[in-house]
């Protein structure tokens, strides 16, 4: 929130503009959206493939939340039915092992990355910074569509064998060695494999793009560090993807050449270490964790300054806190692997250097608090989902430092603990971050206005939902029962039950915002170009909702008078 | 549209931003003999290590008296048809001192099968003190239908653990070893791997 424009004309009058008009000529249907290049056509894309990623990976959570309702196992037959396999008790078990794998995969890079850089981040990264249009748009355009094509790679691999006599790849979404080599005979891993290549190369150009758009395409006078926060949370998503995302690549490539081609990186009989892939993985791994929470943070601040009518608190140490989490990420990674034999000072290192990552999250959360503080505070629907941003993130941040001893890991290292935390921090931090920018931009980019009463109805269906589900799987971590099982002692049934009845709560809340979709495009009000008023202060606010096809053609100044010190008082 | 200049500039940021990548790609594949040379030059995860007789008579001039207890232990690989144990379960021996331990393997399959080792050592602080001068890992061994044959093992733990205050208390150290099949890519480095 460090810029305004007051000082830039708005070409908000549309077609009364010569300009206007040639700026919005689109072209027709098949080439706007499966020859994009601009940036608000393949955000628009993103969305919506992560809309549905979303569901089918939400489908796979609720068959999931169906088996766990009750001790025993019930619905796998089912499965392994519907997926025209022959069930049995192996291919049961071995259909579980592929559901949440798909869980995982699906929600990590299919969902939350296409929506949160994909989607909002080609949105709004040029419009926010005064572009254009990104860098690059028809590398922008491959982008997508290798993300697209790794999503079918995944679904492919459901229906084809993945060894334990059954179909698909059930190796966890870490694709640990041997499991994933020695341990599953058939195509179904190499084509898990295969997805992540796609995904991720689509991802580093995404990267690339963006850092290539970011340090170069900004408007005159927008300074890095005026640079609005979501913008700030995107450049250091892409620096994460960019140095994380190779070294994945190496080690699935390792994989996929242990499985096809007798090479031995993994396999101890050749010289190997399966170690060795848990480490490359989570040098990868815990990158992105951050990678898909930092673009959540820049939302956040974007939305809690807007409704609090106050420029963010402590603007540059928000921009710095996201630089520290980045680079800190990157040292932190066997926090993962307390359990694989690490020695003491290892594990000391290891467990100090995590919880340091505490410091610079606590600075955001802080700084959020402090930017409502005497703020006139106003409750819209992207507010009420960024107040439980942050409540339920810190409570996923709580977990974390529990977790971060190694110590205490030895204990609940693969329990429900573990799955209750990282779901807070991401089927609640993430998620309700990305709820929050839909409701704070969908008016933006499709012009109508969401019924207010219909999105606060979502997230208290969805708040009460996922703490149903969520909460009571700490206890159950607490007590013991450990994750990636499709049964349980009947000592666990009672919480398990309140977890499945919370999804139901939560899969209720989704139709509600289903419903308020198309009651947006059926009966919503036509959006202004700022429908939040004079707390919404980027760029963006400037255009018509939606923006011109082309924005920007002449580039906006941002003056020199007035920078994140004085901005509260400059619209005096 | 975008000026000749500013494409000229997107065009460097990004190719900086490809080499970036590309050059964690390449560390990502430089993690393989760095892991492995990390592993065995600090012991870490337990690895053991290689010593010759020179180090040996170092070592045994250093010695002070103490005696640790050592437990042999041995493994195979699900796919491999032989029978392997320790001569001797354990063995209390004086710190520093050249030692001699014996292993068995039998094939017990109807074809010759040939057999690599893998190794270490548990607790894993200890990998970096314990010493191998020779030992049946350190090339493969092919075993005829039936063949049943004594593997030695010379080793010592050197002196220096005394003074590590992370090896304090420990009483026993357990040299384990699983011998797997084989495979042909790797045959010419065989001998040198670690087992962390």
């Amino acid at each position: 929130m460090a810029t305004t424009a007051e000082g830039f004309d708005t070409p908000d009058h549309g077609h009364t503009d010569a300009h206007a008009h040639d700026a919005d000529h689109k072209p027709g249907f098949f080439a706007r959206w499966f020859m994009s290049t601009n940036h608000k056509d393949i955000g628009t894309l993103y969305l919506i493939f992560a809309i549905i990623a979303g569901l089918v990976g939400g489908a796979l959570s609720g068959i999931m939340r169906m088996e766990l309702a009750e001790p025993g196992i019930q619905y796998l037959g089912w499965y392994v039915n519907m997926m025209g396999g022959e069930p049995s008790f192996e291919a049961n078990l071995h259909a579980w092992n592929v559901i949440i794998t798909a869980h995982g995969l699906i929600m990590v890079f299919f969902m939350v990355m296409p929506a949160m850089i994909g989607g909002f981040g080609n949105w709004f990264v040029p419009l926010m910074i005064g572009a254009p249009d990104m860098a690059f748009p028809r590398m922008n355009n491959i982008s997508f569509w290798l993300t697209v094509a790794g999503f079918f790679s995944l679904c492919f691999s459901l229906f084809v064998p993945g060894g334990a006599g059954g179909l698909g790849a059930g190796v966890g979404w870490t694709v640990y060695a041997p499991l994933s080599t020695s341990g599953s005979v058939g195509p179904a891993v190499d084509f898990a494999i295969f997805s992540l290549h796609l995904a991720g190369a689509g991802s580093i150009l995404g990267a690339t793009n963006f850092i290539t758009t970011i340090f170069n395409m900004r408007a005159p006078g927008m300074t890095l560090h005026k640079m609005p926060l979501f913008v700030w949370s995107v450049l250091v998503t892409a620096f994460l993807l960019l140095l994380a995302l190779p070294v994945l690549a190496a080690a699935i490539t390792m994989l996929i050449t242990d499985r096809n081609f007798g090479t031995t990186f993994f396999d101890p009989a050749g010289g190997g270490d399966p170690i060795l892939y848990q480490h490359l993985f989570w040098f990868f791994g815990h990158p992105e964790v951050y990678i898909m929470i930092l673009p959540g943070f820049g939302m956040i601040s974007q939305i809690v300054a807007t409704f609090s009518r106050k420029p963010v608190f402590g603007y540059l140490g928000m921009a710095y806190a996201m630089v520290a989490i980045g680079v800190v990420g990157f040292i932190v990674w066997a926090h993962h692997m307390y359990t694989v034999g690490l020695d003491v000072n290892t594990k000391m290192y290891f467990t100090a250097a995590t919880m340091v990552i505490a410091v610079p999250t606590g600075v955001k959360i802080f700084s959020w608090i402090a930017t409502m503080w005497g703020g006139s505070i106003e409750f819209k629907s992207p507010m009420v989902w960024a107040f439980g941003f942050i409540f339920l993130f810190t409570v996923g941040g709580v977990t974390g430092v529990y977790l971060a001893n190694g110590g205490v890991d030895d204990v609940v290292h693969d329990t429900y603990f573990v799955v209750a935390h990282f779901h807070y921090v991401l089927s609640m931090g993430a998620v309700f971050s990305l709820f929050a920018a839909f409701y704070y931009w969908f008016p933006k980019m499709s012009g109508k206005m969401h019924s207010e009463f219909l999105a606060h109805l979502h997230f208290w269906g969805f708040f009460i939902g996922v703490n149903v589900i969520f909460f009571p799987q700490h206890f159950l971590g607490w007590q013991g029962m450990p994750r990636r099982y499709p049964d349980y002692a009947d000592a666990f049934a009672y919480w398990n039950s309140w977890s499945s009845l919370g999804y139901t709560i939560m899969a209720a809340s989704m139709v509600v915002f289903f419903v308020n979709l198309a009651y947006a495009y059926i009966a919503g009000k036509k959006a202004e170009g700022n429908y939040w008023g004079e707390g919404a202060t980027t760029l963006e606010w400037t255009l018509s909702s939606p923006p011109p096809f082309h924005q920007f053609e002449t580039l906006p100044v941002i003056e020199d008078h007035h920078d994140y010190h004085d901005h509260s008082t400059s619209k005096a | 549209m975008p000026t000749v200049a500013l494409e000229k500039k997107n065009t460097r940021t990004a190719l900086f931003a490809f080499l970036g990548a590309l050059a964690m790609l390449g560390l990502g594949y430089a993690a393989v003999p760095l892991y492995q040379l990390f592993c065995q030059v600090t012991g870490f995860g337990g690895t053991t290590q290689r010593a010759t007789d020179a180090e040996a008579d170092g070592a045994a001039a250093r010695a002070a008296g103490q005696q640790i207890s050592i437990r042999f232990d041995a493994n195979t690989a699900s796919d491999m048809p032989w029978t392997f144990k320790p001569v001797q379960v354990t063995d209390t021996i004086a710190i520093g001192q050249r030692e001699l331990a014996f292993y068995t393997a039998r094939n017990d399959s109807n074809v010759p099968i040939t057999g690599t080792a893998t190794f270490n050592v548990e607790p894993e602080q200890t990998g970096a003190y314990f010493s191998k001068i020779q030992c049946f890992c350190f090339t493969e061994q092919t075993l005829q239908p039936g063949e049943e044959i004594r593997m030695p093992v010379l080793y010592f733990v050197d002196p220096a653990i005394l003074d590590d205050e992370n090896a304090r208390g420990v009483e026993q150290i357990t040299l384990s070893y699983t011998f797997h099949k084989a495979i042909e890519q790797t045959a010419a480095n065989k001998g040198e791997k670690p087992a962390s």
